[in-house]
C-alpha cells in the first residue's frame, strides 16, 4: 500500500518522533523512505555566515540528519536522504508531487495559534496540497 | 561551452528572473533612498547608485542572482567624508573604492578575506544591523505620536501582509498605504522631498569637479580602502549565501572585479559606492530569481519607476522609510549569535562583541573588522602557544627525555625554557620532538638555548622526532644564536 514514503525532517526531536511513526509504517508495508531536508533561506543565511567555508556547512547538515539516519538504519530499512534549498512548505510539496510518493510524513512543531499566525505552519501548507495522503505527527 | 554557459546565466530562467528582478525593484526603492539620507545626500544619488550598480553587475559580477546597489554599510561608511568635504568628494571616492576592489579581484586577493574569522564576520552583520537602526532615531526627534503612529503602522503591514499575500512585496505596500494617509489625511509631516531634490532625469556622466592632487588622494584614500573592504566583505559573504541557497557554485574574484568596475562607473555616474546586499538578494532567490536577468531587470525596474513616480516619490513620509529601516536592521541583525551565545568558545564571543562595541563607538565597520581579526589573531596565537612537556625518565636515572608537544614559535618559547629543569643529576637529556613542528627562528633560537644551558651543566643533548621541515629549518639556522651568544 504506502510503498514510498516521504519523511520531511528538520533534524529536530519533534521529527525524531515522526521517524518512528514512519519506520512503523515502513516496517508494515516494507516500503523505501525518502528523507527530505529542507534549508529555508533565512537558515542558509544563518549557516553560511557561521561557518567557515562550504564544507563546514554540508557536514553540520549532516550530522543533522545523523540521528534520524541512525533511526533508520537500526531499523533495518532501505532509504535515500535528499538536501533541498527553498522555502520548507512549497518545498516539501513540489518534491513529493513529483516524485509520485504514496505517502508523506511530517511533524508538527506544536505551534500555539499565534505562533502560527506568525511563521505559518509547514505542515499545515503540507497536507493542503500534496496530493498523496499524509500523516501529520503530534 | 562557454557561450552556452552565458546563455544559462543570462536566459536560463527568463520568466522568474523578469518576476523576481520586479520583486527587487519594488524593495529598493525605500532603501536607496534611505540609504542616501544616511548618507547625507539627495535620494538621487543613492537610486542612480542602486540603478548602475545592480545593472553593471548583471554584466560583469561573479555570482548570477546576487542584487547589488547602495547598501546601509557603505552609507554609514561615508557619513564623515559627505559632512566635511561634500558631494563631489564621494564621487572620487567612489571611483578610487572601485579601482581598489579591481586590484583585488586582478590579484585574486578574494581568498584573503578567509583571513576574517566568522566571529567577526557575525559582530559586523550585528554592529550593522544596530547602526542601521540607530541612525534612524534621529528622525523621532522633536516629533509627535503621528510620527510614532505612523512607524508602528508601517511595521505591522511589513509583517501581518505577508501572512495573507506573498504576491506584492509587504514594505512597498506599507509604503503605499502611509503615503496615501500622508497625503489625503493631509496631516503635515516630514516627508523625502524635504531632505533632498528628486528628479526625474536618467544619470548623466561626470568627471568629480575635484582638484587633482595629492591632497585630495590622502582625503579619500581612507574612506575609499575602508569602502572597498567592506564592500567586498560584504558581497563576498554574500555571494556565498547566494551559492548555498541555490546549491550552485560562483567565481569569487570574477566578482571582485566586477563590485570595482560597478563603483567606478557609478562614481562617474553621480551614484554613491556600494556593494552586493544580503537581504535584497534573499529576496531576489526566494522570489524565484536565478540569472543575471533579474538583476538586470531590478536595475531598469527601478529607475523606469522613478521616471513615472518621481513626484509621488517625494511625498514618501520619513515615517514609513524609517519603518522600512527598522524592519532591514531586524533582519539584517543575526538573531541565532544571541541565542547561541553561551554556548560559544568565550573567545569566540568576545571577539564577536569587540567587532560590535568597536563598530557603534567608532561609526566605522571597517575599524570593527580590523579589531575583530588582530583580536582574534591574538587569541589564536594564544591558543596555539600552549606547549605540553612530559619529562621521562630512562636508563635507571642517567637519562632523561623530554616529550615536547605543541606548535614551536615565538609566542610559545618562552613557556616552552620554564619547563626543563637544567639542573638534574643526569648525563644526558633526549628532547623528543615527535609530536611538535619548529615554526621560525625564535624556535631555533630556543632550542639552542635550552642545549647551551643543559651543556654549561655537562648533560649532553640529543634530539629526536624532527618532522622534515623542522629539521630543514634548523639545519639551516641552527647553532647560529649559540655561537653569536644570544
Amino acid at each position: 500500500m504506502y510503498k514510498k514514503i516521504l519523511l520531511a525532517t528538520d533534524g529536530s526531536k519533534h521529527s525524531i518522533r515522526s521517524a518512528e511513526h514512519a519506520i512503523y509504517l515502513a516496517d508494515s508495508f516494507d516500503s523505501v523512505i525518502e528523507l527530505v531536508y529542507v534549508v529555508g533561506g533565512e537558515k542558509s543565511k544563518e549557516d553560511v555566515l557561521h561557518s567557515v567555508d562550504k564544507y563546514e556547512v554540508k557536514r553540520e547538515r549532516e550530522e543533522k540528519l545523523r540521528p534520524i539516519q541512525e533511526q533508520l538504519e537500526n531499523a533495518g530499512l532501505q532509504y535515500n536522504s535528499h538536501l533541498l534549498h527553498g522555502e520548507p512548505g512549497p518545498t516539501i510539496v513540489k518534491f513529493a508531487n513529483e516524485n509520485a510518493f504514496d505517502l508523506v510524513v511530517v511533524g508538527s512543531r506544536g505551534l500555539n495559534n499565534l505562533q502560527t499566525m506568525i511563521l505559518g505552519s509547514v505542515s499545515h501548507k503540507v497536507a493542503k496540497r500534496v496530493s498523496c495522503p499524509v500523516l501529520i505527527v503530534k | 561551452m562557454k557561450l552556452q554557459n552565458l546563455k544559462q546565466d543570462w536566459f536560463g530562467n527568463i520568466k522568474g528572473d523578469i518576476l523576481s528582478g520586479i520583486v527587487v525593484a519594488l524593495a529598493l526603492i525605500p532603501e536607496a533612498i534611505a540609504f542616501s539620507i544616511i548618507a547625507g545626500v539627495d535620494p538621487m544619488v543613492g537610486l542612480y547608485a542602486s540603478f548602475s550598480i545592480a545593472v553593471i553587475i548583471a554584466f560583469v559580477g561573479g555570482r548570477p542572482g546576487m542584487i547589488s546597489g547602495a547598501t546601509g554599510a557603505m552609507a554609514l561608511l561615508m557619513v564623515t567624508l559627505v559632512a566635511d568635504y561634500g558631494l563631489q568628494y564621494l564621487f572620487a571616492a567612489t571611483i578610487l573604492t572601485g579601482v581598489i576592489q579591481i586590484l583585488f579581484g586582478v590579484f585574486k586577493l578574494a581568498s584573503v578575506m578567509k583571513f576574517v574569522p566568522r566571529s567577526v564576520m557575525v559582530g559586523f552583520v550585528n554592529a550593522l544591523a544596530i547602526l542601521i537602526f540607530t541612525s534612524q532615531l534621529q528622525h523621532f526627534e522633536g516629533e509627535g505620536w503621528i510620527m510614532y503612529g505612523l512607524v508602528a503602522l508601517t511595521l505591522a503591514i511589513i509583517y501581518i501582509l505577508p501572512k495573507f499575500t506573498k504576491a506584492v512585496p509587504s514594505t512597498l505596500v506599507a509604503i503605499i498605504v502611509v503615503t496615501a494617509i500622508a497625503i489625503f489625511g493631509n496631516i503635515g509631516v516630514r516627508t523625502v522631498g524635504d531632505l533632498g531634490e528628486l528628479s526625474q532625469q536618467l544619470p548623466v556622466f561626470l568627471i568629480p569637479s575635484i582638484p587633482f592632487n595629492l591632497e585630495t588622494l590622502m582625503i579619500i584614500f581612507p574612506y575609499s580602502l575602508a569602502l572597498a573592504i567592506v564592500g567586498l566583505l560584504e558581497s563576498l559573504l554574500t555571494a556565498n549565501i547566494v551559492d548555498d541557497m541555490t546549491d550552485t557554485e560562483s567565481n569569487k574574484n570574477k566578482e571582485s572585479r566586477g563590485q570595482g568596475i560597478a563603483n567606478v562607473v557609478t562614481g562617474f555616474f553621480g551614484g554613491m559606492a556600494g556593494c552586493a546586499m544580503i537581504g535584497q538578494s534573499v529576496i531576489n532567490v526566494k522570489s524565484g530569481g536565478r540569472g543575471r536577468l533579474s538583476a538586470l531587470v531590478a536595475g531598469t525596474f527601478l529607475m523606469f519607476l522613478i521616471m513615472v513616480l518621481g513626484g509621488v516619490v517625494a511625498q514618501i513620509p520619513m515615517a514609513a522609510l524609517a519603518g522600512v529601516m527598522i524592519m532591514v536592521s531586524i533582519s539584517t541583525f543575526d538573531w541565532s549569535s544571541l541565542r547561541n551565545l553561551h554556548k560559544l568558545p568565550k573567545t569566540d564571543a568576545a571577539v564577536m562583541l569587540i567587532t560590535v562595541i568597536t563598530v557603534v563607538a567608532t561609526h566605522d565597520l571597517s575599524k570593527g573588522v580590523l579589531a575583530g581579526v588582530l583580536i582574534s589573531a591574538i587569541f589564536f596565537a594564544a591558543k596555539i602557544s600552549k606547549v605540553k612537556v612530559n619529562e621521562i625518565v630512562a636508563l635507571e636515572g642517567k637519562k632523561k627525555v623530554y616529550k615536547v608537544h605543541g606548535q614551536i614559535f615565538f609566542a610559545s618559547v618562552n613557556d616552552l625554557l620554564d619547563k626543563f629543569n637544567f639542573n638534574d643529576k643526569v648525563k644526558e637529556v633526549e628532547i623528543d620532538l615527535s609530536n611538535s613542528h619548529l615554526w621560525d627562528d625564535s624556535a631555533i633560537g630556543a632550542l639552542d638555548k635550552i642545549e647551551m644551558k643543559f651543556e654549561q651543566n655537562g648533560i649532553k643533548v640529543t634530539y629526536s622526532g624532527l618532522n622534515e621541515e623542522s629539521k630543514h629549518l634548523k639545519k639551516r639556522i641552527g647553532g647560529l644564536s649559540k655561537a653569536s651568544g644570544h
